[in-house]
């Protein structure tokens, strides 16, 4: 019964803190909005803000949350598939992968004058994600070690950083000043046409990974004891790959690569919920990367107004040392 | 056809798509025990790994319950197979008895929710193992033999018809290894499971197993009752041992003989010798024992550890040309000790040795013998 007790409070707190910043994102700003003039926004009744709530803040911070619960699933998905509690898209050097096909693609074709759908940003960043990915799964088979794959991972994304950069500087245009912004990650200036996109792609993959549940805690005893349980080993590695790859170019088309969600959420989670168990962690690492990023994202906006800081600052400033205390642990149970 | 749950016909084993073993021909009724011996390397894992499906066969087939198990599903292999490996299990944040419900994991619905049946089986496996006291500490935080009963459970409320086992009593004390082997054999009797593992005791193989499979040196070499393959020199040649080293009737091993000329006679008998053998062996002391009937406990050590054993048959009396000869060795020897205190009527000869001995001299007490060779190295 303690158990369940952990499991109400646990899931009530987390939906408490995503209500309670969702409000606190809206009211805070360059302007200030007050809770009622937020609520007769919602309801439809006008305010003198209503455009910065309506097509501002709301969408910005809609997107805020699915993308930081999307990077935190995928993040969870990873450290499953590699049985290493700090993988994640932005250590394994994933959303790097995505972030240089997404920038070569968009200078592709802002330079032709030809607008970029979110459709074809998610399809560009998904190349690139999967690009990354398949390094990193050759590295994977080649070494055991945990570390190396990090460190592998960790490398890769700094090249696909480098490349991003030459590429970045020297397309000088006025467009791609923006997409240097972009590169380092940032929730502004999202619009309820993306929302749409993201929505589409991350809610689908997100009850894909909830039903996989069952499967996933086979394969979280090891290859061998999941194959002898009935998993299909093959197909549910597959599968793995592709929604966390899903999940994590999803993200990157949005909002740029952004750093330690993926590894801090779901670790974050285990020590509240203290079960590894995937039918209470997909949900719970969900909610937790959503008030994760709700949170970081406010604290980039506000802490230097009018100065926006990038996010990835901010997540990393919280998330890092989440994995340096992962690392510690881990060396403590000598695992 | 025989009546096999499981058979491997002409089936190649290897890695990497290299046949280590070739052509192995192995099955199992339900209600057997099966157990591969040989030695470190030889391959006993490489054919239990194929024989589950972790590894690729490199040749042939495995059917399972009259289907080649290449083209069945998982989840239908699931519910006849379960495994206990040798392969840590992860088990993050779990404790036993979340191990032991994975076990359940065929029988669930879509999400894997446990229903009222499904733990009540896994309270019974638990029980079975003897397994309530620690199954609800951390999985990571138990002792390794206590994991190893816990495995088991989880294998058992998997409700198989077919155990697979990796050396299971590896990390197990003496106690916890018969413990569960007797489990194993109460799951053969009661459910008619078939059991197929590896052992490395070759003991404990002796006593559970219904049949063995040899494996040696990248080959099936023998496959039989245990009374067929535990005989001293077959056991010998297929672990490579020097001849002596095993004795087939007690499942034991001795440690090789200390050679030279004799240094000590050692009078024996009833068990009363062992101790003293063993002593002198680990002191590095070449000894001679006698005179021994060759029914007596004591002949089966001496032979192992002696570098001479006197014996007259079984039941017969000391004749005069052994008599002769233990003369003629007391005579040799520094000293002599006598671990009897009593002599039957056929044991006469044996109290004159011991006689002849004390007026030459020659006779110690075992206490004094020891203090002549104390720690580890000769004199």
């Amino acid at each position: 019964m303690e158990k369940r007790a952990r499991l109400w409070i646990g899931f009530f707190s987390l939906l408490l803190s995503l209500l309670g910043l969702m409000v606190w994102n809206i009211n805070a700003g360059s302007v200030h909005v007050s809770p009622a003039e937020i609520l007769s926004v919602l309801l439809g009744r006008g305010g003198d803000n209503a455009i910065i709530v309506h097509s501002i803040r709301l969408p910005r911070i809609l997107a805020t949350a699915l993308l930081g619960g999307a990077l935190a699933l995928s993040g969870f998905l990873l450290q499953t598939f590699f049985a290493n509690p700090i993988a994640g898209p932005f250590i394994l050097g994933i959303s790097s992968g995505a972030k240089l096909v997404l920038s070569l693609t968009l200078i592709a074709f802002l330079s032709r004058g030809v607008a970029v759908g979110s459709v074809v940003l998610i399809l560009a960043s998904f190349f690139g994600a999967m690009l990354s990915m398949s390094f990193v799964l050759l590295i994977s088979s080649k070494v055991k070690r945990m570390s190396l794959l990090i460190i592998s991972g960790v490398m890769i994304g700094y090249i696909c950083s480098a490349v991003t950069d030459f590429v970045i500087t020297f397309a000088d245009d006025a467009n791609i000043i923006n997409l240097h912004h972009w590169s380092l990650g940032s929730f502004s200036g999202i619009t309820w046409g993306n929302v749409g996109v993201m929505t589409a792609v991350i809610l689908p993959a997100l009850i894909v990974a909830f039903l996989l549940s069952k499967p996933i805690s086979a394969y979280q005893l090891g290859e061998v004891y999941a194959q002898n349980m009935g998993v299909n080993i093959r197909a549910f590695r597959a599968a793995l790959i592709l929604l966390s790859s899903v999940l994590s170019a999803a993200v990157t088309a949005f909002a740029g690569p952004i750093s330690f969600v993926g590894v801090a959420a779901p670790h974050l989670m285990r020590s509240l919920f203290k079960t590894a168990k995937p039918i209470i962690m997909i949900p719970a690492c969900f909610l937790g990367g959503a008030v994760f990023c709700l949170l970081c994202d406010l604290i980039a906006r506000t802490a230097f107004a009018p100065t926006e800081l990038s996010i990835s600052s901010v997540t990393a400033l919280f998330g890092a040392p989440v994995v340096i205390l992962v690392m510690l642990r881990r060396q403590k149970e000598n695992l | 056809m025989d009546t096999w749950y499981i058979h491997t016909e002409h089936m190649d084993v290897g890695y990497d798509g290299t046949p280590l073993i070739r052509d192995i021909e192995i099955g199992i009724r339900r209600g057997e025990i099966l157990t591969l011996i040989g030695p470190n390397g030889s391959g006993k894992s490489t054919i239990l790994k194929s024989m589950i499906r972790q590894l690729k066969l490199l040749g042939g087939v495995v059917v399972l319950d009259g289907q080649a198990m290449a083209a069945m599903r998982e989840g239908e292999i699931a519910k006849k197979m379960a495994i206990v490996m040798t392969e840590r299990l992860r088990a993050e944040l779990m404790t036993g008895e979340d191990v032991v419900s994975t076990g359940r994991y065929p029988y669930t619905g879509r999400l894997g929710i446990l229903t009222a049946t499904d733990k009540q089986k896994v309270r019974e496996a638990i029980a079975l193992v003897h397994g309530e006291d620690f199954a609800h500490r951390p999985f990571a935080q138990i002792s390794d033999g206590q994991r190893q009963r816990l495995l088991l459970a989880r294998a058992v409320c998997q409700e198989p018809e077919i155990i697979v086992l990796d050396e299971p009593t590896s990390f197990l004390d003496v106690k916890h290894k018969l413990e569960l082997l007797e489990i194993l054999k109460t799951l053969v009797r009661e459910k008619n499971v078939a059991i197929l593992m590896s052992l490395h005791e070759l003991d404990l193989a002796q006593k559970i197993s219904d049949r063995v499979v040899c494996v040696a040196d990248h080959s099936v070499d023998r496959c039989g009752t245990p009374e067929e393959i535990f005989q001293n020199q077959y056991i010998e040649t297929l672990y490579g041992m020097d001849e002596g080293r095993y004795n087939a009737l007690f499942g034991s091993l001795e440690m090789a003989r200390v050679d030279g000329l004799p240094r000590v006679f050692v009078i024996g008998g009833g068990g009363s010798g062992i101790p003293v053998y063993r002593a002198l062996q680990r002191r590095g002391v070449p000894f001679a024992a006698g005179v021994l009937a060759e029914n007596d406990v004591d002949y089966l050590v001496a032979k192992a550890l002696a570098v001479q054993t006197l014996s007259v048959p079984a039941f017969a009396p000391m004749n005069e040309a052994v008599m002769a000869e233990a003369r003629a060795l007391v005579c040799r020897c520094e000293h002599v000790v006598c671990c009897l205190t009593a002599f039957g009527e056929l044991n006469q000869c044996n109290r004159l040795l011991r006689d002849e001995a004390a007026v030459r001299g020659k006779i110690l007490p075992v206490r004094r013998l020891f203090d002549l060779w104390t720690g580890g190295g000769p004199a």
